[in-house]
């Protein structure tokens, strides 16, 4: 989410630079009302790096020690010895079938979620681009799904797919047989769809806001030059967002490697046959239902290396075309 | 859309929208054609609202409904009851839930509102040893996925520091909001140099500066930041169900998904408490927003885009 903010992090730098040379004191005031100041600004901040250190930098740190350990739960206070096991349990993971079709399952996940959203949230936000009347209602109702638990949320579709459900009622002879969520080739997709109508509102009010960064001498000069409606949104939309499309990607991927409740509510524990195991729902039936914390470590370890590369190439490819 | 919204609150949607190219046809035609686009952008919008909305709709009526089945005629409302609130309130105490949920939201809040307004206001004004690191350090937490620090927090929270069944355990990696750090630091960097400065020279602590001049003027970004960090910890599931063992220290989440795994066989109309369950664990939130709605939509996107 962050590497789009190149505006903020100018204005920050800028503002520094600009401070000192405006202060209108003495020399020798100034430094010491700046020591005094800096050491406020420390104090003001400490909470919060202790913070970051407590819940980000130990945790992290803690990971890849316990990846490399043999490493039990124990309850409070019994000391019980970790040996040091090398690689052992990072090749417990790719030796692990179950892994590798949770990797895959992402894949599956990232290849619905990803075109679904750029598609509907594009068509919405450039339908909502307009001098629209309920303007308000139709924003609200897209964001909705946004705000809402996923708990709540996946009550309700776990009951209009489920295999005497309201979808299936619909569909009377044509319901697929397993149902939706029980059904090994669709549990995944079903997870991406619901993943994907749950945040659209969000990419609907992203790509609102970058359409409107969209130049409309753009759209004169393509018109003028005989684009009709649709070259025009090929040719001057599509890559006028492009920013945004690039968040759209990258936030389905850390979604993709983060689900979790989906596929341990919506589909029951990861679905018929392991088919919509996330890594996560993987590390906790292995860290903590299983008691193998140390496989479950060097798992999140190959997912967060997994997340970066992904990232990293996602960027990439997006940048390309600029 | 200037980075300037978060501080007025003036909603980036509302602003006046841009007319639709048209095209250099003859008026007549240009006409017909601007309305039969409206038509579509209509059905369009329209068809979208109902997707949205419609499980929304279900989820009341199923959950009023003396027997909730999925047939087709289960989306209309007739027969209203409240017999399934009462149903799932038996089943797994809804009072004692939502004192859960909230205990740990305003936890959250508290901790958000204090020290993360202390943090953006250092990072946006004071100038100390290692800022810059801590503001990259901001920004890289936000990329984290935090499920991935789950286990290694578990082993901490739970094992060596003893938290499990514990509000502190439950609060701890939510505490402060690290996206509303950010939006305290984009505030206090627009408010006008010169007032800082002028309060300097009366010779104001910096303490003072911040609870005197700069909060008063940063409520919209207060309130924006709340509304943000809200619905994180009220929403969040996985957390507090590897935490917390005990059902009375279960957040309505993890009580509402236990009741939906393995308690359901315990009430009459399973369906219909379920559906209850879901709309009092909705229902803060989806409130929430409709109140406040305006600060909500501009400065999330914002935050995300601009920063």
């Amino acid at each position: 989410m962050t590497n789009l903010r190149p505006t903020a992090t100018a204005t920050a730098t800028a503002t520094a630079g600009a401070a000192p040379g405006v202060r209108p004191q003495g020399e020798g005031a100034a430094t010491r009302h700046g020591r005094a100041r800096s050491r406020t600004g420390a104090l003001f901040v400490t909470p919060y790096v202790l913070f970051l250190l407590v819940v980000f930098a130990v945790p992290m740190v803690y990971t890849l020690w316990i990846s490399v350990h043999r490493f039990y739960f124990t309850a409070p206070g019994t000391d019980i010895d970790s040996p040091w096991v090398g690689l052992s349990n990072y090749r417990d993971v790719f030796t692990d079938p179950v892994v590798g079709r949770a990797f895959l399952n992402i894949a599956v996940f990232l290849v619905i979620n990803v075109p679904l959203t750029v598609i509907l949230a594009l068509v919405l936000a450039s339908a909502l681009n307009a001098k629209i009347r309920f303007r308000a209602f139709f924003r609200a109702a897209y964001y909705l799904p946004y705000i809402t638990a996923s708990v709540a949320l996946v009550a309700v579709w776990q009951f209009l797919f489920g295999t005497d459900g309201f979808v299936n009622n619909l569909l009377g002879a044509h319901a697929p047989d397993p149902s939706w969520l029980v059904n090994s080739h669709l549990a995944m997709p079903m997870i991406a769809v619901f993943v994907t109508w749950k945040q659209l509102g969000f990419f609907v009010m992203l790509y609102l806001a970058a359409l409107q960064n969209v130049g409309k001498e753009l759209y004169e000069a393509a018109s003028v030059d005989g684009a009709g409606r649709v070259r025009q949104f090929f040719a001057v939309t599509v890559p006028g967002v492009r920013p945004a499309t690039t968040l759209v990607l990258i936030y389905a991927i850390i979604t993709g490697a983060n689900l979790f409740s989906e596929p341990y509510l919506l589909t029951g524990g990861g679905g018929p046959d392991h088919a919509s195991t996330s890594p996560v729902l993987l590390m906790y039936q292995k860290g903590i239902e299983q008691g193998h914390p140390d496989f479950a470590a060097a798992l999140g370890v190959v997912l967060v290396g997994f997340v970066l590369l992904i990232s990293l190439a996602a960027r990439k490819i997006s940048e390309r075309g600029n | 859309m200037s980075a300037s919204n978060p501080a007025t609150g003036t909603p980036l949607t509302d602003a006046p929208a841009t007319g639709t190219p048209v095209t250099k046809a003859p008026p007549t035609a240009a006409r017909s054609r601007r309305s039969g686009g409206t038509a579509v952008k209509y059905a369009v919008l329209s068809l979208g609202a109902v997707a949205f909305l419609f499980p929304f709709y279900y989820m009341i009526v199923g959950s009023l409904r003396k027997t909730t089945t999925g047939d087709l005629s289960s989306a209309v409302p007739s027969g209203l009851t409240g017999g399934s609130y009462t149903a799932v309130n038996g089943a797994i105490s809804l009072g004692r839930s939502l004192l859960n949920s909230g205990i740990m939201t305003i936890g959250v809040l508290l901790c958000t509102l204090v020290f993360g307004v202390l943090a953006g206001y250092a990072l946006a004004q004071l100038h100390f040893r290692g800022r810059g690191t801590v503001f990259a350090s901001l920004l890289l937490v936000q990329m984290v996925p935090f499920q991935l620090l789950t286990l290694p927090l578990y082993v901490l929270v739970v094992r060596d520091y003893g938290l499990g069944d514990n509000y502190i355990g439950m609060i701890l990696p939510f505490a402060i909001n690290s996206t509303a750090v950010f939006l305290f630091r984009q505030f206090f960097l627009q408010l006008p140099q010169s007032l800082f400065e002028a309060a300097r020279l009366d010779g104001a602590g910096e303490l003072r500066i911040l609870w005197k001049v700069a909060l008063p003027m940063a409520r919209p970004a207060v309130l924006t930041a709340m509304l943000l960090t809200f619905i994180g910890p009220w929403n969040e599931f996985l957390w507090p169900f590897l935490v917390t063992k005990d059902a009375d220290m279960q957040p309505l989440a993890v009580s509402l998904a236990s009741f939906l795994s393995n308690l359901q066989g315990t009430v009459a109309n399973p369906t219909g408490a379920l559906l209850a369950g879901a709309c009092v664990l909705a229902a803060p939130a989806v409130a929430l927003f409709l109140l406040f709605q305006r600060h909500f939509t501009s400065t999330d996107i914002d935050s995300a885009t601009k920063g």
